[in-house]
């Protein structure tokens, strides 16, 4: 009995060394900020042309792009998310295995929001300060050593800013948002401070001291909370500013205010561009892939009143759009010069 | 009293009682601690996770045409689309493919609710505007709405829609994960443990191999995802994300224990059995095919079963195989892409939507469940084949 189930089991292991010649699931690796709205994209694949859905991963950027560069065979995944453009090593690693035809493809973008109640002022707030506010320890005066955040008002941070108490509603550690904030904002600023050490540019501690509220992503409590608390700020995706336009308006980061064109332009510094690059040579040997990324740079996907923006990330423009369609569909091969030049597009 | 008449009293006595007295406290304040973590976990748990098994419907009129089979959404209006699930919508062609009757008529129909519109209903936190939530009162007074059974939870997989998301899919690739572990492990455990018990000179050599099989029982789980990636992805091709992978890395973290707890069973037959045998004239074969294994296999199944229950709650190794990944769809070999129970759980339990709460919790349930009746089989075997020598 039992040899006869490790023979069955050595059987089938062979089997499938054998099977790898054609595929009808797409497999899909790469960004966790991605990954939510890619597989929302799958499963509408699924329910709306009957294909199997596709798989996938959050792997994280990084390790998206070396699973997608290890090789060209169809054991290979088909698509990886990032929430940044294709580095020239990583572009390099894909030419060594063999990965030369790669089409890169604009999802949008992922701006954040810092808003407030609309009966305070237009405010203009730096990462710095944000950083300050939020950060668990902070240079000393000296910046020699850290210190528990002891700020309890913006004005302690910068004198410039007003003398109103530091509160902010903020997305959970759970949620993406967040790993975005931490990222662009709390481990950017850390970059600047010596007195972190190590933890130079990796710093992303968030007080515990009750001035940083956890809430809900994307929540309307969120914004009910900002409407009576005035003094407080709230954290969140652009899409969700721009809902609720009529009751909150959004602090200018850096000097740059948070308005569609300032985020699809790259202005805005709480933000930035997604993509997902797709390897050519399974077109046709993966059975849906080119109806997939049909769907997927479809307008009721990633335009302007997509999915998209309910998820809380913001669409690019509409000619933007037009030209990443149409580059998806004459499979614009990904070049070095383009991959230097951090762009999709020629 | 008077202590020099009597010769048995030891005048330290009291204080050696109170000691023993303190030290039994102790322990039973040690029981009643970890009991009461239990129930807490447990209260917690199913308190957060029973009211995943119902789900909100909503009765309402829907208009069916063609228009509504080429785009879903347009079939309610107003509120009602605001309250109505998204998934429901996108599957609403097939439902009027399933009955072409109602083509230009108004149907009334229960409405799968959305997720938020579901927590309001349940009476927890959610985001649904207050306009919404003023109509979904008065549906309610109306009778029209309902909380049904959840078959959905029971029929389907994952979902970015969380009341659209379901643990058939997580628990079909749980059982072929656990086929594929189950029959790699325990033969090549169990044929192990015979030669080094049975078979094997008592030697440097075996020495070292024993040691080292002890060691990997207590090796921490990930380092078997790396392995398992290292040798049965990059090296054989295995496909990754499949059970077949999963199930032959969770193999490889099963064998030490399962080696070791065979290893016992054997040693517990009385030498006087091999010696019998011996005595027959029979060979080290049959002695160990008719006698030796038939006596150790209540321990040596109880052993596996425990085993098999501990990979079936692992996630680490599978996470570096791919087995955490976005799996809607229910695998049907072994080499599909497929998601775990436990991998699942850990998901959902990242999601920021507060449907999933609930959903992670049902889902520890149904773990839970799984898990305590594989315990239950593995205490009755031990109990019914058990020998007292």
């Amino acid at each position: 009995m039992t040899i006869k189930m490790s023979a069955i089991a050595l059987l089938s292991v062979a089997a499938l060394s054998v099977a790898a010649n054609a595929r009808d699931q797409i497999k899909i690796v790469g960004s966790s900020t991605v990954y939510p709205f890619t597989s929302y994209v799958a499963e509408e694949f699924k329910a709306t042309t009957g294909n199997p859905t596709p798989v996938v991963e959050s792997t994280g950027t990084g390790g998206g792009m070396k699973i997608f560069c290890s090789g060209n065979g169809l054991d290979t995944p088909d698509f990886t998310n990032a929430s940044r453009p294709m580095k020239a090593s990583e572009f390099k690693i894909c030419a060594d295995n063999g990965v030369t035809d790669i089409t890169g493809m604009m999802v949008g973008f992922d701006g954040i929001a810092v808003a407030q109640s609309k009966t305070n002022g237009a405010i203009s707030l730096t990462k710095e300060h944000l950083f300050l506010a939020l950060a668990d320890e902070v240079p000393s005066k000296d910046g020699k050593s850290l210190i528990k955040n002891p700020y309890k008002t913006w004005n302690e941070i910068d004198a410039k800013l007003p003398n109103r108490k530091i509160t902010v509603y903020g997305p959970p550690a759970t949620s993406g948002t967040r790993d975005s904030f931490d990222e662009m904002v709390m481990e950017a600023a850390s970059k600047k401070l010596d007195a972190y050490g190590d933890k130079k540019g990796k710093y992303k501690a968030i007080r515990q001291d009750g001035v940083f509220v956890p809430a809900g992503e994307n929540d309307n409590l969120i914004v009910q909370k900002l409407t009576k608390d005035t003094a407080a700020f709230g954290i969140f995706g652009y899409s969700f500013l721009e809902e609720n336009g009529d009751k909150i308006n959004g602090a200018n980061v850096d000097g740059v205010a948070p308005t569609s064109e300032n985020i699809s332009s790259g202005k805005y510094p709480i933000s930035r561009s997604l993509y997902i690059y797709a390897k050519n040579s399974h077109r046709g040997q993966v059975k849906g892939m080119d109806e997939f990324l049909k769907l997927y740079v479809d307008a009721k996907m990633i335009g302007q009143k997509g999915v998209l923006k309910t998820i809380g990330l913001v669409p690019m423009t509409e000619d933007e759009l037009k030209k990443v369609q149409a580059a998806v569909l004459a499979k614009t091969k990904l070049t070095e010069e383009m991959v230097n030049k951090h762009t999709i597009l020629p | 009293m008077p202590n020099d008449k009597n010769y048995f009293y030891i005048p330290q006595i009291k204080k050696r009682n109170q000691k023993a007295t303190l030290f039994k406290a102790t322990t039973l304040l040690a029981i009643i601690f970890s009991i009461s973590f239990l129930i807490f976990f447990l209260v917690d748990i199913v308190r957060a996770g029973y009211p995943a098994f119902t789900q909100t419907y909503i009765q309402m009129d829907v208009n069916i045409n063609e228009e509504v089979v080429e785009n879903p959404y347009s079939a309610l209006k107003g509120k009602n689309l605001k309250i109505a699930s998204r998934a429901w919508l996108r599957d609403l062609p097939n439902l009027i493919k399933e009955n072409p009757s109602w083509m230009n008529t108004t149907q009334t129909l229960w409405v799968l609710a959305n997720s938020e519109v579901d927590q309001y209903v349940k009476g927890k936190e959610s985001r649904t505007h207050e306009r919404e939530r003023v109509y979904v009162d008065e549906l309610r007074a109306d009778g029209k709405v309902e909380r049904k059974f959840n078959t959905i939870f029971m029929t389907t997989g994952d979902s970015k829609i969380p009341e659209n998301s379901g643990i058939y899919a997580s628990i079909v690739g749980t059982v072929l994960t656990i086929i594929v572990t189950m029959v790699i492990a325990f033969p090549i455990g169990v044929m192990t443990a015979i030669y080094l018990e049975e078979f094997a000179p008592d030697n440097r050599w075996t020495q070292v191999v024993e040691v080292n099989i002890n060691n990997l029982a207590a090796i921490p789980s990930i380092l078997f995802g790396l392995l398992g990636l290292a040798i049965f992805i990059n090296f054989f091709g295995v496909p990754r994300s499949s059970p077949l992978v999963g199930g032959m890395t969770l193999a490889l973290m099963c064998l030490p224990v399962i080696i070791v707890s065979s290893k016992a069973a054997l040693k517990s037959v009385p030498s006087s059995i091999r010696q019998a045998g011996f005595g027959l004239g029979l060979t080290k074969w049959q002695i160990v095919r008719d006698h030796v294994l038939p006596l150790a296999m209540p321990g040596i199944m109880t052993g596996s079963i425990i085993s098999i229950a501990h990979a079936l709650g692992e996630t680490a190794p599978l996470i570096i195989v791919g087995m955490i990944a976005f799996v809607p769809d229910a695998a049907t070999s072994f080499t599909d892409a497929s998601t775990v129970l436990p991998a699942q759980i850990f998901t959902w339990a990242g999601m920021p939507e507060k449907a999933y709460l609930e959903r992670t919790a049902a889902g520890i349930m149904v773990l839970l469940v799984v898990l305590l009746s594989l315990n239950a089989v593995a205490v009755y075997l031990r109990r019914k084949f058990e020998r007292k020598w």
